[in-house]
């Protein structure tokens, strides 16, 4: 399998702000890529970019094997779908969907071909005739898919198209979203900032900030693995806890205020002795006991507890320093316990707190 | 129910004030004083109309606000059709008929151009385009007497000084500024996002113009109807100074009338051709008004 997208050196500068800098990305035929950061990251811009939407300052875009770079919109072979749907409120559905159609002169047999598929795919047959002010928040946003689709093009681009719908209809469409892209094998290039989106939906993320990527890579290798602090910090929710502290026995231990903890079976490089070091531990990596473990443990205290439903969140503090821990229901305990922290080392990631990169 | 806070309400017994009654003292002051700033505004109408449908033996007995003892539409007809300034007598037609030919093309060539300014400027955002808008909008800050002569100049240039045409070019000018300031934020208020679908969808420059944005777009364009008709055709200034007498728009027409110095002052015949004159802006607030409120509601442009 090819590559469908290749950006090669893009660069954007707006007047003397540097958007995007120097970004390298290829998405392979069929994948499904999602662009995830903060607002401000220029995930956005990076897809408007490759749809064409935006000239850029420097670089090349390949789409299908050609180069795009300056083409229009409607020569790349791509279909996007808008945060706002994006509808023509004047048209209706049948209207939307046909209108990139007409204006490619596409005879009109094909046309209602393309449109029954589309409708079926998307289940939108009874709105056909009606117009967009007609529809739900949901129906609109299968007419935006289901407009993308008519135009039986290999790549999809999705601009945050489940922010503007509630909680509930977010996650039914965003299953759909993942249904259509096994059952189309088309690929996608989705951009979020909400990572559950990111993390059900990608094969691959790309986290973004500031104009660059700081990571792309599988939802399990960005969540287990962050490359740097801010991928740590983004990912996640509670986020990883940060202990701060520095490596000690020639990179064997790290040192967390009085608390020397075994690094043996620390999965990254060489970690070497470093006097400023950052160790990060998700919630559920953490174990809680009301007695010592046998291993170097940490004492903390609990301050808060929370309930989720499925499990609870224990916030405690160690050290000074704020933790979350992710415990099973029956493991609660009131404010004010004392307790022993153990944690996963195999899972847990390290950083040099200077260059703020995994070790 | 138990006692809820420090009040008790009997069972059954609705909270909150009642509504005042529409007969209240309050209601008298408002409407009263309403009342009478409407007759204080409609008086001098009132009278016109009134001293236009009087003959001068009437008139001349000095009470302006009597109705008309003998109504007579004489001076309607003369104003119209036989009223003389100068050499000729032919009333106001002929500056009606100059005021249509007039404004007619000054309306629609400005609209049509200030809105395609408007929506290159909203959408389209070429180099430069931010400077040429600033200029742009510059011009409608300079009085239109500085420019006068100067565009006399120009219009005597090109050869169309004193025509029609020229008249028509110094109209839709002048009217640029403010119309495409008005579009450009009408369109600008449409979302982005649909400019860009239907990029991606293929349409051009002219495909979004004439089939997203245009369908989007009718009150905008009434109100740009309501501000041209009415400005054009009420402009004096501009058709005194670029158009000759057989080209004079009415309300040139109207004030040569008016001020006919010799002879007798004819108030009836005045009165008629004010209202003849005022009448077509009167009817484009009363009828596109209406229009005005449907286009807003009719265009839901929230998707």
């Amino acid at each position: 399998m090819g590559n469908s997208i290749e950006v090669k050196d893009l660069t954007l500068n707006f007047g003397s702000i540097s958007v995007l800098k120097n970004m390298n990305l290829d998405v392979a035929e069929g994948e499904f890529v999602v662009l995830l950061g903060p607002s401000g990251c220029g995930k956005s811009t990076l897809l408007n970019c490759l749809a064409g939407l935006l000239d850029i300052t420097d670089g090349q875009i390949w789409i299908k094997g050609k180069n795009v770079t300056w083409a229009e919109p409607s020569e790349r072979g791509i279909g996007m779908v808008f945060q706002s749907y994006a509808l023509y409120p004047q048209m209706t559905v049948r209207g939307n969907l046909s209108f990139g159609l007409k204006n490619a002169r596409v005879p009109q047999a094909e046309i209602d071909k393309r449109i029954a598929r589309a409708a079926e795919i998307l289940q939108i047959q009874p709105l056909l005739d009606r117009k967009p002010a007609a529809l739900s928040g949901g129906q609109r946003q299968r007419v935006a898919i289901g407009r993308a689709l008519v135009r039986d093009v290999d790549v999809f681009l999705f601009d945050e198209p489940l922010s503007n719908l509630d909680a509930k209809l977010r996650s039914e469409l965003r299953v759909e979203i993942k249904r259509l892209h096994n059952q189309l094998g088309n690929t996608m290039v989705y951009v979020t900032h909400d990572q559950i989106e990111a993390l059900t939906l990608a094969d691959r993320i790309a986290v973004m900030k500031g104009g660059v990527i700081q990571q792309l890579a599988a939802p399990l290798e960005i969540y287990n693995r962050p490359s740097n602090l801010f991928v740590a910090g983004f990912i996640g929710s509670p986020s990883m806890n940060l202990l701060k502290g520095r490596t000690v026995e020639g990179g064997r231990a790290f040192q967390f205020g009085a608390t020397k903890i075994d690094l043996a079976g620390y999965d990254g490089g060489a970690v070497l002795e470093r006097d400023q070091a950052i160790l990060g531990v998700r919630p559920e990596h953490i174990t809680v006991s009301k007695t010592p473990l046998s291993g170097p443990s940490i004492p903390a205290e609990v301050e808060i507890d929370e309930h989720l439903g499925a499990d609870s969140l224990l916030w405690l503090k160690a050290e000074g320093v704020n933790l979350s821990v992710r415990v099973p229901v029956e493991g609660r305990l009131p404010p004010g316990t004392k307790v022993h922290l153990g944690l996963d080392i195999p899972k847990a990631s390290l950083f040099d707190a200077k260059t703020e990169q995994r070790i | 129910m138990a006692e809820r806070g420090t009040h008790a309400f009997a069972a059954g017994e609705p909270r909150g004030t009642r509504p005042r009654r529409a007969l209240s003292g309050r209601n008298i002051m408002i409407y009263g004083a309403l009342g009478v700033m409407a007759l204080y505004y409609l008086l001098p109408l009132y009278v016109m109309i009134v001293t236009s449908l009087k003959g001068m033996p009437e008139i001349r007995l000095g009470n302006i606000f009597a109705p008309p003892v003998e109504i007579t539409f004489q001076p309607w007809v003369k104003a119209w059709s036989e009223a003389c300034t100068g050499l000729n007598c032919d009333g106001l037609s002929r500056g009606f008929w100059n005021s249509v030919r007039i404004t007619v093309p000054s309306v629609v060539l400005s609209i049509i151009i200030a809105s395609v300014n408007g929506y290159a400027l909203a959408n389209w955002r070429f180099k430069g385009a931010n400077a040429f808008f600033t200029i742009l909008i510059f011009g409608a800050f300079i009085p239109y007497q500085v420019m006068l002569y100067p565009l006399v100049i120009l219009l005597r240039e090109m050869g169309i000084y004193g025509t029609l045409w020229g008249l028509v070019m110094v109209h839709t000018i002048f009217g640029m500024p403010i119309l495409t300031l008005l579009f450009r934020n009408y369109f600008s208020a449409i979302p982005e996002e649909l400019f860009k679908a239907a990029r991606v969808d293929g349409a051009g420059f002219w495909g979004i113009y004439f089939r997203i944005m245009l369908p989007m777009s009718l009150p905008i364009f009434v109100v740009a109807l309501i501000l041209q008709i009415t400005g054009i055709w009420n402009d004096f200034l501009f058709g005194v100074v670029y158009t000759k007498p057989d080209l004079y728009p009415m309300t040139v027409q109207l004030n040569n009338i008016v001020n006919s110095v010799q002879g007798v002052k004819e108030y009836n015949v005045n009165m008629a051709a004010t209202l003849l004159t005022g009448l077509v802006p009167l009817a484009v607030y009363f009828v596109s008004g209406k229009l005005f409120v449907r286009g807003i509601a009719a265009g839901a442009v929230k998707g």
